[in-house]
């Protein structure tokens, strides 16, 4: 075990999948010479040369786009987008072409590529550096979605990702990249896709989270007077939909915490998963507390769109008290 | 790396008129190959006029017209080797039977079977690309990964002159440059984008000036001379192959026909003109080639057509018969490991189909 910073994490992860399979290539903008805006890349030029960690040109959609024609070529690329909101020009390529190429072909091609980005906000950042955009990624058929909050989550995931043969895409919380520390197996780490993770056991309510939401949620329960679970999603798409339910069944009350803005966002689809197969479990109704329907906002407001511990508490305690 | 120059005004030709232009040479092509042109020429023509026909029998669903392209598509993939890689727009369906794909899958796609949905690998050609230059950065990304790997093999993507307007043909051009990837970017200019013409298209002289943009070489050919369209593709591929990156092709055309069954090109276009082109359309001009030259007689000309016309006769017939796709495939192919919520969503569907 090392302890590391979760984006510390995610450059440990690629220099030992790299270094484990030479199919695997980074390209982004950045990614080489600087290392990555962030740092998550770091070292991989020097390691692996410059056809593995390939600085592209400013071009998400291009980044996306070749990334398909080269996995026909037999690579697995991992894709930096370099802010949340700067993938977007990526969309194209993943609705038209990632999530349907392999289906496209009967089969008889894989796309085992990955797209990762650090999303979220509270860093302070200008505007379109600050969002959310999971659902839109969730939406898609044919692409898996993971979001870890833990450093060695963020390793294991990316892990999982990057051997799985589907298209996967991992958000990474960047409002934890330097604030989480925290234990990470060394060498050879996978947390398998479609596994939630029981952060915190208890018996009268779940909290349930991922990402940055997740240690927010930590932080609510110790507030909370009653005692809480939190389930940590981990795997947005495929849903570990029975944790999911166990969970409900057994505190009978569930929060539902996102960071994106609320309509038909994914807690949307935890709530309607709940209430086609969970309803009667439920002591009361499934709440969520969730960004407001607006444009991530300027960041001296910021705080007031984000789920803060207060609104988590306040939602525990009225469905407490249902 | 060459020196890169605004393309120039003329298009490259080769085939004459038969009177006051003369034919040209062309480098590297002995008798048969010049058969086996005509023979690629006149499938891909039966394929589509049959196909016309096959959709107003209510036999395929809406197909999209290449009447007047297979000059483009036969004299490029010509100049290619079987390990090279193509990548089509839907105008372009047909083009694997070049490459030995059955014509009874290409008439599958266009029916909404799954028989008509290949695997890319078995013939080098990738799925049919339906949205509008989303394939080009997909040929730069394999035509780059085969360099990587030092892999011999090449990468060729068709798109038509409303593509040159998209954004993933800039981001895919870009790429292929910037990575030298070895590929042809082949754009049959037919001059319509559905109804909107080139000039509304672009404020540009010529498609092909947008390569100097990009640092490749831009050629112009004419697009219903496939002669001049092989010899322009070969010299893109020797310079591919070479590793000296891409090169853009704007072969230039007419399109004669309308944009697909559900058009009606009568609201838009001048036909005076569609009647002018369709006089000089590529396998009228390219036959009329062969015979001045004394490689095609009545006889083999008519052998060919009927061995065009058997082949699609055969092929709508191996389509038609195909066994109905089960519901089942909807939650086949979707991922390599599907999720569990698949089983339970097909389990209902054949509960409430009985």
């Amino acid at each position: 075990l090392a302890e590391l910073l979760l984006v510390e994490a995610v450059n440990d992860c690629l220099h030992v999948e790299l270094d484990r399979d030479a199919s695997v290539m980074v390209m982004g903008e950045d990614v080489g010479r600087a290392g990555g805006v962030f740092r998550a890349t770091a070292g991989l030029r020097d390691r692996f040369g410059p056809d593995r960690c390939v600085d592209t040109p400013l071009s998400e959609a291009g980044i996306l786009g070749t990334a398909v024609g080269l996995c026909m070529a037999g690579w697995r690329p991992v894709c930096e987008m370099q802010y949340d909101a700067f993938s977007y020009p990526c969309l194209d390529q993943l609705i038209t072409h990632v999530g349907r190429y392999r289906w496209r072909t009967r089969g008889g091609m894989s796309f085992p590529l990955v797209i990762r980005m650090p999303y979220g906000g509270g860093v302070r950042a200008p505007e379109l550096h600050d969002d959310s955009p999971e659902t839109y990624y969730v939406h898609t058929p044919g692409v898996k979605v993971a979001i870890p909050s833990t450093p060695a989550d963020a390793k294991g995931l990316l892990a999982a990702a990057i051997r799985d043969p589907d298209p996967v895409v991992v958000l990474e919380p960047k409002l934890h990249y330097r604030t989480l520390r925290g234990d990470v197996p060394e060498g050879d780490h996978v947390v398998p896709l479609g596994k939630a993770r029981l952060a915190r056991e208890g018996d009268d309510l779940t909290l349930v989270a991922y990402g940055s939401m997740v240690p927010l949620c930590e932080q609510a329960a110790e507030r909370i007077d009653a005692s809480v679970e939190i389930l940590d999603v981990r795997t947005l798409k495929p849903l570990d939909e029975e944790a999911l339910l166990a969970s409900a069944a057994k505190t009978g009350r569930v929060v539902i915490v996102q960071e994106a803005p609320r309509t038909c966002g994914y807690a949307a689809e935890l709530a309607a998963i709940l209430a086609e197969k969970a309803i009667l479990d439920l002591r009361g109704p499934v709440l969520r507390v969730t960004g407001y329907d607006v444009p991530y906002p300027y960041w001296q407001i910021e705080d007031a769109y984000m789920p803060s511990v207060e609104r988590v508490v306040d939602a525990a305690t009225r469905l407490l008290g249902f | 790396m060459a020196q890169v120059l605004p393309a120039g005004r003329d298009v490259r030709r080769v085939i004459g008129d038969g009177e006051s232009v003369s034919d040209g040479e062309v480098e590297g092509l002995d008798e048969s190959d010049f058969l086996e042109l005509y023979r690629s020429l006149v499938l891909l023509r039966t394929y589509d006029e049959r196909s016309v026909v096959y959709h107003r029998q209510g036999r395929i669903g809406t197909y999209a017209i290449f009447w007047n392209h297979e000059a483009m598509q036969a004299g490029s993939v010509y100049a290619l080797e079987d390990e090279d890689w193509i990548f089509p727009s839907y105008r372009e369906s047909a083009i694997g039977l070049l490459r030995g794909m059955p014509a009874s899958t290409v008439l599958s796609w266009w029916r909404g079977h799954p028989a008509g949905w290949w695997n890319p690998a078995d013939y080098n050609v990738a799925s049919i690309c339906v949205p509008i230059a989303t394939h080009v950065p997909h040929a730069a990304g394999l035509a780059w990964g085969k360099r990587l790997k030092g892999e011999p093999g090449i990468a060729i993507v068709y798109f038509g002159d409303g593509a040159t307007s998209e954004g993933a043909f800039h981001e895919g051009a870009n790429f292929a440059a910037v990575m030298r990837a070895p590929v042809i970017l082949f754009c049959s200019n037919n001059q319509w984008a559905i109804s909107t013409p080139l000039e509304a298209q672009t404020a540009a002289e010529t498609l092909a000036d947008k390569a100097a943009g990009y640092g490749v070489p831009g050629e112009r050919v004419d697009g219903t001379d496939v002669l001049a369209v092989y010899e322009a593709t070969r010299v893109a591929a020797e310079r591919a192959r070479a590793g000296e990156g891409p090169t853009f092709i704007e072969a230039v055309s007419y399109r004669t026909a309308p944009h697909a069954t559900a058009d009606d090109q009568s609201a838009y276009i001048d036909l005076e003109r569609v009647e002018e082109e369709k006089r000089r359309e590529c396998v009228g001009r390219y036959e009329a080639y062969l015979r001045r030259a004394g490689l095609l007689s009545d006889g083999l000309a008519e052998e060919i057509r009927r061995e065009a016309a058997e082949t699609m006769r055969a092929a709508i017939a191996h389509a038609e018969a195909e066994a109905p796709a089960d519901p089942s495939l909807l939650f086949e192919h979707a991922y390599a490991d599907p999720p569990a919520s698949f089983g339970d969503d097909l389990a209902e569907l054949r509960r409430i189909l009985g």
